[in-house]
């Protein structure tokens, strides 16, 4: 066995090279950059329909993703969805009555949560419910409707 | 009839014995790896012998894949006008199978064929019963640190795989296609995740880096002793550990996609 510079050069490198490419795969290929372990919090909101939405869709505002859909449960008293929905906490100002509606990017599209502001000088905070939803508009039901409109 | 039966048993009967073998060897390779690890000198020989000299193949594969996977996915994306999903379809395709399963099945051929004839002609040559004389023993002075280089060496030439490949993807996609680069990146980034994807693809790669190398450790160790002993110890090094990846491969996932 032969110890040399050049082989513990090579190897060095291989090894370096190796772990420099684990770490490409976890921050640039993925959205580790924005979901990291940063301060967040949850609110929950009640929908009849959430049609495709899936957990880790993103939840919106004014187009830009402040957090991410944590978890969807189905409650069986009241049989609607509870969707969780866990915020980046830098935005704590959020109106209280802020609506939450579940929409389509593009016609096809991943289906993703988006918030629209209110006017209650109270903020959301951690174990908030936001009262006021729209389910997800199903295409199928709207040119259903459309069909039958057609019809009379 | 009655024959064709008999040897069909017969070849399972070998099947199971030769993989309560190959499982009882790893137990002992597991057992020694603590002891093995303290003499990490020999097990950094190894990885220079099979881990950087891989090196070259397998980043000349990683982007030659990665050029044909965004050929091929921008032709299919085309006819759904969702190019710009290409990054997105070129990175899981690698992180997530490509790049373990590919990576696993050129390091048998480059490193584990070689593995497999060296023990075996040591064993043909008499330097293990050698050993043995002098009071060495073998498993710990010759397999334990190629097992373990093997083992060290392929999740991280999986990854580089993948980071080559997807670099390759790029080139075809971004320079040659005219994707644009922002969603090719952007969707990535939205679509790819640390745990279920990157992660199962280290997870496979290390599953796949213990399977290549204990096979490969395993035939050389056991190859009777002859000319032909050790050309079938090399040819079956390749040959199992390219069926038996895909068959893990396939069962992990099956685990991952049944749990997503």
């Amino acid at each position: 066995m032969r110890h040399n510079k050049a082989m513990d050069f090579g190897t060095g490198l291989f090894v370096l090279l190796g772990i420099l490419a684990i770490f490409f795969l976890v921050t640039q290929t993925t959205g580790m950059r924005t979901l990291g372990t940063e301060d967040s919090f949850e609110v929950s909101a009640r929908f009849d329909d959430i049609g495709g939405l899936r957990v880790r869709a993103p939840v919106t505002m004014a187009g830009v993703r402040l957090g991410r859909v944590s978890d969807i449960r189905f409650d069986d008293d009241r049989l609607d969805a509870v969707v969780t929905l866990r915020i980046s906490a830098r935005h704590d100002n959020l109106p209280a009555d802020s609506i939450a509606s579940i929409r389509t990017s593009g016609l096809l599209g991943e289906q993703f949560v988006a918030l629209d502001p209110g006017g209650d000088p109270d903020a959301l905070t951690e174990g908030d419910q936001i009262i006021h939803t729209q389910s997800a508009i199903v295409l199928e039901r709207i040119i259903g409707q459309f069909l039958t409109m057609q019809g009379d | 009839m009655r024959a064709m039966f008999r040897d069909l048993g017969e070849a399972l009967r070998e099947f199971v014995e030769t993989l309560g073998a190959m499982t009882r060897f790893l137990g002992r390779l597991l057992w020694e790896t603590p002891a093995a690890l303290m003499r990490f000198g020999l097990v950094w020989y190894q990885l220079h012998r099979i881990g950087a000299h891989s090196l070259l193949i397998i980043g000349i594969s990683a982007v030659f894949v990665g050029m044909v996977l965004a050929l091929q996915g921008y032709h299919i994306l085309n006819q759904f006008g969702a190019t710009e999903s290409l990054g997105v379809m070129v990175a899981m395709t690698l992180v997530r199978e490509l790049g373990p399963v590919l990576t696993a099945v050129l390091f048998a051929g480059r490193a584990g064929t070689s593995l497999a004839s060296e023990i075996g002609l040591m064993r043909a040559t008499d330097q293990l019963s050698g050993m043995e004389m002098m009071a060495v023993d073998p498993v710990k002075r010759v397999i334990m640190p190629r097992f373990l280089a093997g083992v060290i060496a392929v999740p991280l030439l999986a990854a580089i795989f993948s980071a080559l490949g997807i670099f390759g993807g790029y080139v075809v996609g971004v320079g040659l296609l005219g994707v644009d680069a922002g969603p090719f990146w952007s969707q990535m980034n939205a679509a790819v995740d640390v745990r279920t994807d990157v992660m199962s693809g280290v997870w496979k790669s290390i599953a796949f880096g213990i399977t290549a190398s204990l096979v490969a450790v395993y035939e050389g160790y056991n190859a009777p002793p002859t000319a032909e002993g050790v050309s079938r110890a090399t040819t079956r090094a390749i040959v199992i550990t390219a069926v038996a990846v895909l068959a893990i491969n396939l069962l992990i996932t099956a685990i991952i996609v049944g749990e997503g």
